[in-house]
């Protein structure tokens, strides 16, 4: 596979978010506005990048057996950083996201691409498979925050255009459940008919 | 028509058809109708026609241009969704919110399944349930019915439905006998003139429209016995241990959505389960879910609630209570 088809593959044809359904707990817990979607999702994006290229360096030295816990261990050590360095210069977001962050140690795409691609296919590739999934997820998160906080609170990006309250339950639990429904089906929309 | 026993062929047809049978609940709804056009005048006329307008032209549209299928709107199905929508809402919300409800109703609770017969929810019910969370403020301020012909004081006056009043009342460590004055009485919660959702107030006229279900065998008896049983056991036994702040069965029956929700939408054919004992167990948990939001829930009414809930259990229920075949031998 070429190196172009490993970075874009994980905007739309394998999209984590709306083909594959991983990480849907962050997914549908932080979306509630646009900011929070991009801020989770160049969080991942960083760990993804940092964990693949680690895990691919050292995918030769790692015993079978005990490849999850060195995974497992790996991408806490870059989630710790990105916990600790948001709440040094972001302390807002880091509020706004709280616990949602240090659970990216247990997120399935992190784990699914260290384990299906990481561990068996080179530094380069393993780096451009990061990036282009973590994007595609930051894409997915940020397009359905930005739904919602339209839909629920007249906004975008923090900027208000209505007065008043917006539809509330877009904000809410079921709103998450109801926008992600939709966004995917007209995403199989597109992809039957291209 | 409902058949709790599924006999062998061969078989009469029964002369129904879906559109006889919607038709048959918008007659039964007529009673209820008249009453809240007495009680709430042009505002309950304006969204009754808002809504089974934007329902008929949602479902026109999806099933036209997105579905691409053969349209169905004259079956009556939607007329029946937008009915009971506008019946589920208090006079004075805005016409744009009723048409938001329809949207969710027709476009997210009834076409994204596939169109009558597939849903999986009531699509009334979930279009009002939609809108209490979307507009909490919109959708519990109630206008107070007044009759079309009493002379007019003001435009709009607003308070709390008999169970808001209840509620908040338990809540600040009140008596039921000292809230019994400010509650109204049975028989203006019978007639309907209090405070309300447009179609709910008055039991009468909804008891009227249930008994022609009957008589039409639209719906039967397994649904509303087990779940108004439920209720009046549930609240009975409360009753007995502390009539002080637990109040008596009668009022939980003929106030908020109950008769509405009982005999119009826990009954709907779609949602509700097959076989006569899965109606027993849905009418039971509806009943309970009802009661225990109403007693201990945060929201002073939980019929709504409780009718989703259990339609979520409908496909469980027509799962485990499937009828025996003629004929199939027993585990022993």
């Amino acid at each position: 596979m070429n190196q172009v088809a490993n970075f874009t593959k994980g905007f739309l044809k394998e999209n984590p978010v709306f083909i594959l359904l991983l990480g849907m707990c962050p997914t549908l817990g932080v979306t509630t506005s646009a900011i929070n979607g991009l801020g989770m999702g160049l969080a991942t994006t960083f760990v993804l990048v940092m964990s693949n290229l680690v895990i691919s360096l050292v995918k030769n030295v790692i015993p079978d057996k005990v490849r999850i816990p060195t995974f497992i261990v790996i991408i806490a050590s870059f989630v710790t950083i990105v916990d600790l360095f948001m709440a040094g210069f972001a302390p807002a977001l880091h509020e706004q996201l709280g616990i949602f962050i240090p659970l990216i140690v247990v997120n399935c795409i992190v784990l699914g691409r260290a384990e299906a691609f990481a561990s068996r296919n080179t530094v380069l590739s393993s780096i451009n498979d990061g990036l282009g999934m973590g994007l595609g997820f930051a894409f997915a998160l940020t397009l359905l925050g930005a739904v919602r906080e339209i839909l629920g609170n007249g906004s975008f990006f923090g900027y208000r255009f209505i007065t008043g309250d917006g539809i509330l339950v877009f904000i809410l639990a079921p709103g998450a459940f109801i926008t992600l429904g939709f966004l995917i089906a007209f995403i199989n929309t597109l992809r039957k008919t291209t | 028509m409902i058949l709790p026993t599924i006999s062998g062929s061969p078989h009469v047809h029964g002369e129904q058809s879906i559109q006889k049978i919607m038709f048959g609940v918008v007659i039964a709804l007529v009673p209820a109708f008249f009453v809240s056009i007495y009680f709430f005048g042009f505002d309950a006329l304006k969204l009754v026609v808002v809504s089974i307008a934007a329902c008929l032209l949602f479902e026109y549209l999806i099933q036209k241009y997105l579905i691409k299928g053969v349209v169905t709107i004259n079956d009556g199905s939607a007329v029946v969704t937008g009915l009971l929508l506008a019946f589920n809402v208090p006079s004075n919300l805005p016409v744009w919110i009723m048409i938001v409800g329809a949207f969710v109703a027709i476009g997210i609770a009834k076409m994204s399944y596939g169109g009558i017969g597939k849903n999986i929810f009531n699509p009334a019910l979930v279009g009002r349930v939609f809108l209490l969370l979307s507009f909490p403020v919109q959708m519990t301020s109630w206008p107070v019915a007044k009759p079309l012909f009493a002379e007019k004081l003001t435009d709009a006056i607003t308070g709390p439905t008999p169970l808001g009043i209840l509620k908040e009342g338990l809540d600040e460590g009140r008596t039921i006998s000292e809230l019994t004055s400010e509650l109204p009485t049975y028989v203006t919660e019978l007639l309907g003139q209090h405070g309300g959702s447009l179609g709910e107030v008055s039991a009468i006229a909804l008891l009227l429209g249930a008994f022609y279900l009957f008589y039409r065998r639209i719906i039967s008896w397994h649904i509303p016995a087990t779940y108004l049983g439920t209720v009046v056991v549930f609240s009975g036994i409360l009753w007995l241990i502390n009539p002080g702040i637990y109040i008596n069965p009668l009022f939980h029956l003929v106030t908020g959505g109950m008769m509405l929700g009982v005999f119009f939408m826990a009954t709907d054919m779609v949602s509700s389960p097959m076989s006569a004992k899965g109606m027993l167990v849905f009418g039971f948990g509806a009943g309970l879910i009802t009661m225990l939001i109403r007693v201990w829930g945060a929201y002073p009414e939980g019929v709504s609630f409780a009718i989703l809930i259990m339609n979520a259990f409908t496909p469980l229920i027509n799962k485990g209570f499937k009828p025996k075949r003629f004929g199939e031998i027993l585990k022993t």
